[in-house]
């Protein structure tokens, strides 16, 4: 079981109640396929993800970022057992759409400095700490139902 | 592989970034610390409290070597073999350990630029940055 202190768990829940699920979805996801472009593999049917630009003006991979971020609200709302939480998204990860688990952590770490940018001075050390924390949970949590 | 557009944005981010080394270094050490503790086992014989000397040297003296291989990005190996020496047979720091300090500048590097700290800037930066630690441990084995 993950331990979380008091401090953690305002830390995290005070991130997500403050995100802005339509910009940072699109920008999450934008960034990791143009930071981490053999990520794009798994958007063949997106249509134009030619460059950069294209990426982040693309509409059907904008809407899918804030799908994935909604995703994380799962995690956020059952932070004790997240492990279970994520049991079908995790099969549905491996068994329908093969995604290599390698990739949630490239995710992840574009979320994170996305979230960096915008809080700025506030996104201090611990803060970090405590949102790499929770996503490598996150994260764990997605890649086991792999076999 | 880095284009010309994202060398010549790399040199114009760390120039910025030079006249402020030991504020840009020490965050980033402070953030590794916190974030991978086990990063500080390399630093038991230093006092890393935050604010400290040491923190400030040190992170200072990375973000200067850093910013003296963006501006000899065609000649990184040569530039850094000096330090690719000393971190193969004296530091011997775990290989992995780079990819952390890695991220951990990408974070300061987003807190102190906000927006500028594009997508592009984001994937040259961390090109450049992987390049650069694959040269420091080229000489591990």
């Amino acid at each position: 079981m993950v331990e979380w202190t008091t401090e953690e768990r305002a830390i995290i829940q005070g991130i997500f109640s403050k995100l802005d699920y339509d910009t940072v979805g699109p920008e999450s996801l934008a960034r990791c396929l143009i930071v981490y472009p053999w990520t794009q593999r798994y958007f063949g049917k997106f249509g134009n993800l030619y460059n950069a630009d294209t990426i982040l003006a693309n509409p059907m991979l904008g809407k899918h970022g804030t799908v994935v971020l909604r995703g994380l609200l799962t995690a956020v709302n059952n932070m004790d057992d997240i492990k279970n939480a994520y049991t079908q998204l995790s099969e549905l990860h491996s068994e329908t759409l093969h995604v290599d688990p390698g990739n949630f952590r490239l995710l992840a770490d574009c979320l994170t400095v996305i979230v960096a940018g915008k809080m700025k001075a506030e996104f201090t050390p611990e803060v970090q700490a405590a949102l790499q924390k929770f996503l490598s949970v996150v994260v764990s949590a997605l890649s086991r139902q792999y076999h | 592989m880095l284009s010309n557009y994202e060398k010549e944005l790399l040199v114009k981010i760390w120039d910025k970034m030079t006249p402020v080394a030991e504020d840009i270094g020490s965050e980033a050490l402070l953030r590794m610390f916190t974030t991978f503790p086990k990063t500080k086992t390399y630093f038991a014989h230093l006092d890393i409290s935050p604010r400290s000397e040491h923190l400030r040297s040190h992170g200072k003296k990375i973000v200067l070597a850093i910013a003296e291989g963006a501006r000899n990005i065609n000649n990184l190996a040569t530039t850094l073999a000096p330090l690719s020496r000393f971190h193969a047979y004296q530091l011997r720091i775990h290989p992995t350990n780079f990819k952390l300090l890695n991220h951990c500048m990408l974070v300061t590097l987003a807190c102190h630029m906000g927006d500028e700290f594009c997508p592009v800037a984001h994937a040259a930066m961390d090109k450049f940055l992987s390049a650069f630690s694959a040269v420091l441990s080229e000489k591990y084995r």
